[in-house]
């Protein structure tokens, strides 16, 4: 801080009464410094308080990997093929199957590796789609107010009372959708009505916030002020909700193919877990539960990755724990950085 | 001010009433409209079978032979069609027959719905019960190694699907140590009725569902009540008891469960809704033969006036969840006020 601050004359300037001066001090440093300071503000400040709590590390970490699986690990671990071995060979007994065939020969870890691009995919099409329309539902009926409010949160009303489930397994049975992407949006359909209100009381209570109001005398426009000085507010939190948004649709995904709902269009556990139950009964037969460990534990982690940074992203951005038990969170850039722009 | 209330009340059960219907009206359109739905593909069936045989293609002969296997006249429009389907239930009690079983919905469901309320109400008892015991045990520790062990049990239990656990529960408990049985709602031996054998097995059956509905309602309002609870009890009126002299188990029942269980009090309430919708695949898993049964065999082999009716059971019971949550919320935390007055910008 102290060394941009021998280019102020002294005199009482516009930004000290609207603001910290961030702004015009930005417009007068160079590009060089302007790159560091945006990489500062965007990259190493929100890093550094998100490695601060251990539940967003290990959380991070685990999605890495689960991410490195999709990508990487698709690339470096061969398909695998019908009869490549034996039947249900037991894991750890033949090297070349680590964890074993399934009734069709298959090599079970590569299955679960192949597996994993379709589940993140739907993972994300249901953050996206989840967070996507509450954003337009929430944002525009909290700012807007009056019969617009209403009309908007009936129809989320509408959606909330639908059960989600049972809504779920009607429309895939109607639908019956094969491609990842379209199958996470149908499955987020039960998690936006809510994350829609909740963010609506959250943009009812910063809509009367003075800024807002400033910039409303100012005669800014409508679109300027959500976009600009309100979505950047629910940011960190509509992120949170989406994460559990994510969490929700792996879980139902998995679900629905292991019960046979959905149709097998793409490997993935649910369709692993499908096939060892009803094809290999592996339920019943206890020398054969090997074959369902696996995508239970993958799930399991994957899961739990989510939701263990979630909720560290919630201590990191939630000001209010975050004055209880951190002390490190807080970084240079004035003191204003980072997770201080919530 | 009774005026006002009673407004409240009037408004908000018949908007309830109107995104029930709503609802209703999504599915049955959707069910309608959709290019490839089960109507159509009935139909597209009669008119094969019809042009196989050689003779007329008849649509109005057509229509009729859907009607009768569905319920719904193709010819209708969905507005019409809704509204006669809609004034059947209301008006005579007539949800329509099931394609598959043959016999009425309202017949089929009435009697698998007691099971599911069972499991439910069972599972949402434990789940509350659990939830608040550790919240507040938590909260009460706060930083100390139970507090620490409890955050870290409650992450792996919420990251753990409930039907993962109840594989699990069924592979091991059931198929492999024979403690308990795989399926079904009571031993095939007993006589149903008012009878110990009967009701110990009922209880029996429905132990591991009833765990696995449990799963679903506690994780999640743990974490919650223990932030809850933590900030109570730093409040100045716990410390004003605490120097007053009131016993520890008073405070901890009396001053500050009560209060740390208000926020949450809205989420127990929906979270009935959302057990009975966890229900469908836990009473799949376990062969259980509940209203979340028949709502899973109806969408899986297109019966279309069952998975309506059990979609007016499911929504209805998440509906009168948000609305008793609503209408007694007043009664429970007086602070809360009702209505807006906020201006439109």
């Amino acid at each position: 801080m102290s060394n941009k601050e021998p280019k102020r004359d002294g005199g009482v300037t516009q930004e000290s009464i609207f603001g910290s001066g961030d702004e015009s001090e930005r417009s007068r440093s160079s590009p060089a410094q302007r790159l560091r300071r945006s990489y500062n503000f965007y990259l190493k400040t929100p890093f550094a308080v998100a490695w601060s709590d251990w539940r967003t590390r290990i959380g991070g970490i685990g999605i890495l990997f689960y991410i490195l699986m999709g990508t990487v690990g698709v690339l470096i671990t061969p398909e695998a093929r019908l009869n490549e071995g034996d039947y249900f060979v037991q894991p750890f007994v033949n090297m070349q199957y680590p964890l074993g065939t399934d009734h069709l020969g298959r090599d079970i870890l590569s299955l679960a590796v192949h597996s994993t691009p379709a589940m993140l995919k739907m993972a994300l099409a249901g953050l996206i789609f989840a967070v996507g329309l509450a954003i337009i539902f929430g944002m525009i009926a909290g700012y807007k107010g009056g019969m617009l409010d209403n009309l908007m949160m009936t129809v989320a009303d509408v959606f909330i009372v639908l059960p989600g489930l049972p809504l779920i397994i009607v429309l895939s049975a109607i639908f019956t959708p094969r491609d990842a992407f379209i199958v996470g949006a149908i499955l987020s359909i039960s998690a936006w009505p809510r994350l829609a209100r909740e963010l609506r009381s959250q943009v009812l209570a910063l809509r009367s916030e003075d800024f807002v109001e400033a910039s409303r005398a100012m005669g800014i426009s409508t679109p300027t002020i959500v976009g600009q000085e309100l979505v950047p507010k629910v940011a960190p939190y509509m992120l949170i909700r989406g994460a559990g948004a994510a969490v929700g649709v792996i879980r139902n995904s998995v679900a629905l193919y292991f019960l046979g709902i959905l149709p097998f269009s793409s490997e993935n556990w649910g369709v692993m877990l499908n096939q060892a139950y009803g094809q290999a009964n592996a339920v019943q037969t206890p020398s054969r539960t090997y074959l369902m460990i696996l995508p239970l534990v993958l799930l399991s982690g994957m899961l739990f990755s989510a939701i263990l940074f979630s909720q560290g992203l919630d201590r990191v951005f939630n000001p209010r724990l975050r004055a209880r038990n951190s002390e490190g969170s807080r970084e240079e850039d004035g003191g204003d950085g980072g997770a201080g722009a919530i | 001010m009774a005026l006002t209330h009673m407004r409240y009340y009037v408004r908000r059960i018949a908007q309830s009433a109107f995104t029930m219907l709503s609802g209703l009206f999504l599915t049955y359109a959707l069910y309608r409209i959709i290019p490839g739905s089960p109507l159509q593909n009935i139909i597209a069936d009669i008119v094969e079978r019809q042009r196989q045989s050689g003779g007329q293609i008849d649509s109005e002969q057509i229509a009729r032979i859907a009607e009768t296997m569905t319920g719904i006249n193709p010819d209708e429009p969905i507005i019409v069609g809704f509204f006669d389907y809609v004034a059947g239930i209301v008006l005579q009690g007539d949800f329509g027959t099931s394609i598959l079983y043959q016999r009425p919905v309202f017949d089929i469901l009435f009697s698998a719905m007691p099971w599911s309320i069972f499991l439910s109400v069972y599972g949402l008892m434990l789940g509350i019960t659990m939830t608040l015991l550790f919240g507040v045990l938590m909260a009460w520790h706060e930083g100390s190694v139970l507090d620490k062990g409890g955050t870290v049990t409650i992450l792996l239990v919420q990251s753990i699907p409930y039907y993962v656990v109840a594989i699990v529960m069924l592979s091991f408990l059931a198929f492999q140590w024979g403690l308990f049985p795989s399926g079904g709602r009571a031993p095939r031996a007993a006589t149903p009725g008012f009878n110990l054998e009967f009701m110990i097995g009922i209880l029996y059956h429905a132990s591991l569902p009833i765990l696995s509905t449990f799963l679903v309602g506690f994780g999640a309002g743990a974490i919650g009540m223990r932030a809850n609870t933590v900030s109570i009890v730093g409040s100045d009126y716990l410390r004003s008891a605490r120097l007053r002299g009131v016993s520890t188990n008073r405070i901890l029942t009396r001053y500050l469960t009560r209060n740390a269980i208000l926020p949450l009090y809205t989420g127990f309430v929906i979270g009935i809704g959302a057990l009975f919708s966890s229900n469908v695949i836990t009473e799949q898993i376990f062969a259980y033969q509940g209203a979340g049964w028949f709502l899973f065999e109806a969408a899986t082999n297109t019966d279309y006036p069952l998975v309506m009716g059990s979609f007016i059971f499911f929504g209805g019971v998440t509906v009168m969840g948000i609305l008793i949550a609503d209408l007694t919320y007043g009664l429970i935390d007086p602070r809360a006020e009702s209505g807006s007055t906020r201006e439109s910008f």
